[in-house]
């Protein structure tokens, strides 16, 4: 355990001393919410507070997606990670220091949605809402850390970032992240509750306002938590760092 | 006590085999040399040893367990690459992490006194230059008091003082009773340093013996001069090379080929005697099949 935090305190002492990164990952969803939410959904005070949901799930989804596929892919092409493997601690400290790290930054990256939410809408929660919807982040960041950690582990540098690229987009549209609860065209409907994000928005949704779950998109989400998680553990385990030295 | 052995272990790349049935005993208080040229299976072997791969065939132990089971690396201590460090952390913080993972770390003051780094704590290791990234390096694998240390050509690429000044504490570590097994493509660092020498080349142990021995066998020597036209035929020549007018011979005696070469009476010019890269003793070595058969 205490060897986790060592490592948690590392990464995250790596990635402060290049701030840059923490502004990439929060600029996209603060920036959806300035140029989407805030202008067609800022007076209605539901509407505004689904959206913010949505962005808070989209920010963990692409902070997780990122953090974990990019960032352990890059990891592997540094000849420090073959040293860490050479030092005693196994797997369990290492992913543990890892996830910790990778949480406080989605947490931070959090930071300004929240902020555009409270300070330029008319989105309100109640307290007890809050801390279930800070509860939900957690929940609703597993299937997509597990993704990103089977994406780092099993790709190269290159092609971890464009997967990550490629697939956060239909994940997001196609879960209905940008569009209101019951409001997405027909073939989102349709497709939605088949993907992670939906079960992780619908929480959300759940936590912070009026909105009956799915039973659908929740055992999906657990099926893909599941499926993301043994990806992971495949690709960690086949996976020895750099091919050639 | 055995601390570290490889039985029959083979590796392989794709299609590329890096350890074809390499078996080594490293016996505690031993110092170790493994050398060859680049591409000969040094950080290959190095690897399976500290538990970052695993062979493909054959068994590999460290201190009596296995060392893909973090509770045996306690005893172990290993160099980074020297590109490798966090460029972002201060040196005293990546001594501080590595301390971590040891029960009774060498207090962090002390260990950089010893390397002459004290003054470079406080430094981001992006800043570093080359010399002290490699001292910083080195110095990790002394962090948690190891039993047995690995270090994967150690001093490459540093200046006579620094690689001197590492030697010096590498010796100390073997003369309080630790473990040594050290990869290098220098025969210079492996006679300073070692007792005993392994020689892997294509994947394979060519020798291992004491350092006279192997010395006495790829300690080939390049005796280069000017000269218009062929050069006579001399004793001893186990490779010859013409770059524009000068003419390379390299040959494992070269005072009986300079006698040889005096009495011809040709005409030469500029003439050197150099000892050969390791390296080049091995091309010529393997060109020779007899020679190599050790």
């Amino acid at each position: 355990m205490t060897l986790a935090l060592v490592h948690a305190r590392y990464q995250l002492l790596e990635t402060i001393r290049i701030p840059i990164a923490l502004i990439g990952s929060a600029f996209f969803p603060a920036a959806s919410m300035l140029f989407f939410v805030v202008p067609f959904a800022g007076d209605d005070p539901v509407a505004a507070t689904f959206a913010t949901a949505s962005m808070v799930t989209f920010s963990i989804m692409v902070s997780s997606l990122f953090t974990y596929g990019v960032g352990v892919a890059d990891d592997r092409s540094q000849p420090w990670d073959g040293y860490t493997r050479t030092l005693a601690a196994g797997a369990g400290p290492r992913f543990a220091g890892r996830i910790l790290a990778g949480m406080t930054m989605a947490l931070v990256s959090l930071v300004p949605v929240v902020l555009i939410g409270a300070l330029f809408t008319e989105a309100t929660v109640t307290p007890a809402g809050f801390l279930l919807g800070l509860g939900t982040v957690f929940v609703g960041a597993l299937p997509f850390t597990l993704m990103g950690l089977a994406i780092g582990y099993a790709l190269p540098l290159k092609a971890a970032l464009v997967v990550c690229q490629v697939i956060f987009f239909p994940l997001a549209f196609g879960g209905g992240l940008m569009s209101a609860p019951g409001q997405a065209p027909g073939f989102i409907q349709a497709i939605a509750p088949y993907l992670p994000t939906r079960g992780a928005v619908e929480l959300m949704w759940a936590a912070v306002g009026d909105y009956p779950v799915r039973p659908l998109s929740l055992v999906m989400l657990a099926v893909w938590t599941v499926a993301a998680g043994a990806v992971a553990v495949w690709a960690y385990r086949r996976d020895e760092g750099r091919r050639f030295h | 006590m055995i601390l570290a052995e490889a039985i029959e272990v083979t590796r392989r790349y794709g299609d590329v085999i890096a350890l074809d049935n390499v078996s080594l005993q490293v016996a505690e208080g031993e110092l170790v040399g493994l050398l060859g040229p680049n591409g000969a299976g040094k950080t290959t072997l190095a690897s399976l040893i500290t538990g970052v791969r695993r062979p493909d065939q054959g068994r590999v132990t460290l201190c009596g367990g296995d060392p893909r089971d973090p509770r045996t690396r306690k005893a172990l201590g290993v160099t980074p690459q020297e590109t490798g460090l966090p460029a972002t952390l201060r040196v005293g913080e990546v001594v501080d992490f590595v301390a971590a993972h040891y029960p009774d770390p060498v207090p962090r003051a002390e260990l950089l006194d010893q390397f002459g780094i004290a003054d470079l704590a406080k430094r981001q290791t992006g800043g570093l230059s080359g010399g002290q990234k490699r001292r910083l390096a080195i110095a990790l694998a002394f962090v948690g008091r190891p039993r047995v240390v690995v270090l994967d050509e150690p001093t490459t690429g540093l200046d006579v003082q620094s690689r001197r000044g590492l030697w010096d504490a590498i010796k100390a570590y073997h003369a309080g009773g630790g473990t040594v097994l050290l990869s290098s493509h220098y025969l210079e660092e492996i006679e300073a340093l070692a007792d005993r020498v392994v020689v892997l080349g294509h994947g394979r142990v060519l020798a291992d013996d004491t350092v006279t021995a192997v010395r006495g066998m790829v300690g080939v020597r390049r005796v280069s001069f000017a000269l218009a036209g062929e050069p006579p035929a001399l004793p001893g020549v186990v490779a010859v090379e013409r770059h524009e007018d000068r003419t390379h011979l390299l040959t494992p005696d070269s005072d009986a080929l300079v006698r040889a070469l005096v009495a011809s009476d040709v005409d030469f010019r500029d003439l050197e005697v150099a000892p050969t890269s390791l390296e080049e003793a091995f091309l010529a070595i393997t060109k020779e099949p007899a020679t190599a058969a050790a």
